[in-house]
């Protein structure tokens, strides 16, 4: 999978690069709006990561103008800048995730690679499946090894977020945001509390763990090899 | 004595156009203009009104005496009609005799112009036999004294050559009109130099007070960034303007304040971790990659610990712009209508489990539908960090949320049972890096309830500490929006 990389600093390019290539992709770099904008449009990628400030071009306008020529191309921008206002115009202005510089490279790449599945599977599904565990999205209801499991709503849409996400690796920020729509970090560790309340209701009583957690990353939920 | 000379000559024409300048200076401003202006206009309609007002009566003392003859006139041709030139000669006589203070001017001549009767001499010399009216001059001997009148006359032809002369001495009414003509002149240069006093003081005060507006914002300019333009009470429209202009430099010296604020903290208490951090970095580039005092820590744990404090300094460098953004009062975006009692619960909800662990009961008691203006995200980080606070200091028992309306605010109160906070730290533990842990073990940045309190005044509220007894309750109060 080809990804896009727009950044100027040449040492976070190099660090972006690296990191990507190593994990398995194929990377271009374009280090200001104009290259991005001209590589993004004669060539498909899977994915990009932006930066907001750039020089002859600003992210956020290259975004408008891919987005204005039906390129939809998910893209994840990269930005000093913070606040909800700047991350509210980030997505409006066509952005599909925003991370706020400096950051870890296993949140960027957690979050791409959220990306890449969005951009790929079909989102009409009402039921999801992760080795015997069941989520019925229609009755709101979970089952694991034909066993109903009592869950809280919000304990079914941390669920639902980690099966969508199967197999891959998800951070603590990434839960945060998309199941409590909260986008600032508490100074405590609420959501490994969450995890080991969710982990006794669908783990406790089987063989094999589903649930399981990626040490200096998140979590991730897989069906047993 | 040359020299002195020699200067005093050069600064005659320096001081000329200094005038000169201030002249042209003043001249050129709109005060002066809009005095200029308003002089003109009311110098014309005052002497639009004395003008016709001397107009007027000039004309009405004049239609009277017309009146008056006419009326002389036709009375005496009855009398001539009835009695014949004898009765008309007698009547005249009778008339002319004594003076009856009337100034009234008769003569009856023959067909040679000698007087049959009346009570002036001859024909007035220069006087036309033929006309109707007539203005003459009358020469007149009154006491003695040789006086020339002005008159006003009519002519009645009598057949047979006869001429009747009716007139009058119109001297009064002259005199009346030139009193008249004295008296508004009199009016009118008083009532001008008024309209030149009032326009100029109306100018002056003018300029002064935009003189006032930019002595002050020269002032400001020049760094004294609490000063203001005074105001007079009255509520006018510069009085407006300078409330205005008031509340924009409130807005700047803020801006500047907390600018200034967020840098002196920088300079405070981000350099002394950021030198720890060089120093831990420092030692793990000199240690070998084996043991090393202190605490026997390896290379690679001692960059994870670098790592860490990175990661300390960047959420306490965030959560100080945040506070710094949102003190600036730059954003306004706040509008949507919020459920406060939804959010709480919201926030409850995701600490419930950390706080059962900490062996803590966190409850919710929110009633529902308490609404505000405001924006979910900071709200909840405000919950949110009173809710880590809870945790950290009250070591256990019960942590009560609670969201009620109360004279039409929307209140929201988190209560613990922990130690509390002395009355007298309970307002400077707001301010930043205020921590009163003197030993600074527990980790925080002494930023938290600063952030509250940002959060709190951004939506126009407030946020207090009082006694749980035991423990602490912090309350946050914000209008209500009617549901």
């Amino acid at each position: 999978m080809k990804i896009l990389v727009v950044e100027d600093d040449r040492e976070t390019a190099t660090y972006l690069t690296k990191g990507l290539s190593e994990s398995g992709y194929t990377v271009d770099c374009a280090s200001d709006g104009r290259e991005a904008l001209f590589l993004a449009t004669s060539a498909d990628y899977s994915a990009m990561v932006l930066d907001r400030m750039l020089p002859s071009m600003d992210g956020l306008s290259v975004l408008g103008a891919l987005r204005a020529a039906e390129i939809r191309t998910p893209a994840l921008i990269l930005s000093a800048l913070g606040s909800v206002d700047d991350r509210v115009k980030g997505l409006r202005a066509g952005g599909d995730d925003y991370l706020v510089k400096p950051f870890a490279f296993s949140e960027l790449l957690a979050r791409l690679e959220a990306l890449l599945r969005r951009g790929a599977g079909p989102t009409t599904t009402t039921r999801l499946q992760v080795a015997d565990l069941e989520l019925d999205l229609l009755t709101r209801s979970v089952r694991r090894g034909g066993k109903a499991i009592e869950v809280l709503p919000r304990e079914f849409r941390l669920l639902e977020y980690l099966m969508r996400n199967a197999g891959h690796v998800v951070t603590r920020t990434m839960l945060l945001e998309h199941v409590w729509d909260y986008h600032f970090d508490p100074q405590t560790n609420v959501i490994d509390v969450q995890i080991s309340r969710l982990r006794q209701k669908i783990d406790k009583s089987f063989d094999h763990p589903l649930l399981h957690t990626v040490r200096g990353a998140g979590y991730c939920l897989r069906a047993p090899e | 004595m040359v020299i002195e000379g020699s200067r005093f000559a050069s600064k005659a024409p320096l001081a000329a156009a200094q005038i000169l300048r201030n002249a042209r200076l003043i001249v050129g401003t709109h005060a002066f203009r809009l005095a200029a202006l308003y002089f003109l206009v009311f110098a014309a309609s005052v002497l639009g009104v004395l003008l016709f007002v001397y107009l007027t009566s000039a004309d009405f003392v004049e239609r009277q005496t017309e009146a008056t003859l006419d009326a002389e006139i036709t009375g005496l041709a009855e009398q001539y009609a009835q009695r014949g030139l004898s009765g008309l000669i007698q009547i005249v006589a009778a008339r002319s005799a004594g003076d009856r203070g009337d100034a009234m001017i008769y003569l009856v001549t023959d067909p040679d112009g000698r007087p049959l009767a009346g009570n002036i001499a001859a024909w007035p010399a220069g006087v036309p036999t033929h006309s109707t009216w007539l203005s003459f001059a009358l020469e007149r001997t009154i006491n003695g004294r040789h006086e020339v009148h002005p008159a006003r006359g009519r002519l009645f032809v009598i057949p047979g050559g006869y001429r009747l002369l009716v007139g009058r001495d119109i001297s009064d009414a002259a005199a009346f009109r030139s009193e008249v003509r004295t008296t508004l002149l009199w009016a009118g240069s008083i009532a001008l130099g008024i309209g030149l006093i009032g326009g100029t003081v109306m100018s002056r005060n003018l300029l002064r007070r935009v003189e006032q507006v930019n002595r002050t914002s020269e002032r400001v300019m020049a760094g004294n960034l609490s000063d203001r333009v005074p105001l007079r009470g009255t509520s006018d429209e510069f009085d407006q303007l300078a409330a205005n202009l008031n509340r924009m430099l409130d807005q700047i010296e803020r801006l500047m304040t907390a600018m200034r604020e967020v840098t002196d903290d920088v300079a405070h208490d981000l350099r002394t971790p950021l030198s720890r951090l060089r120093t831990r970095l420092e030692r793990a580039l000199v240690a070998p990659s084996g043991a090393d005092p202190p605490a026997g820590a390896s290379q690679s744990e001692a960059i994870r610990a670098a790592i860490d404090e990175a990661d300390r300094l960047l959420a306490t460098f965030n959560a100080l712009l945040s506070i710094a953004e949102l003190e600036s009062g730059a954003r306004h975006d706040q509008t949507a209508s919020i459920d406060l009692s939804e959010v709480a619960r919201s926030a409850a909800e995701l600490y419930e489990p950390v706080a059962e662990e900490k062996g803590f009961a966190l409850t919710v008691a929110a009633e529902p539908g308490v609404r505000m203006r405001g924006d979910r995200h900071l709200l909840s980080q405000a919950i949110s960090n009173l809710l880590d606070n809870a945790l950290k200091y009250a070591g256990g028992g019960q942590i009560e949320l609670r969201v009620f309306p109360k004279n039409g605010q929307a209140i929201l109160e988190i209560t613990d049972q922990g130690p509390g906070i002395p009355e007298a730290d309970r307002h400077s533990v707001l301010d930043r890096f205020v921590r009163l842990e003197p030993s600074r073990t527990t980790p925080g940045n002494g930023l938290g309830l600063s952030l509250v309190r940002a959060i709190a005044r951004r939506h126009d509220g407030s946020v207090t500490l009082e006694d749980n007894r035991p423990g602490l309750r912090v309350r946050l109060q914000f209008a209500r929006l009617p549901t």
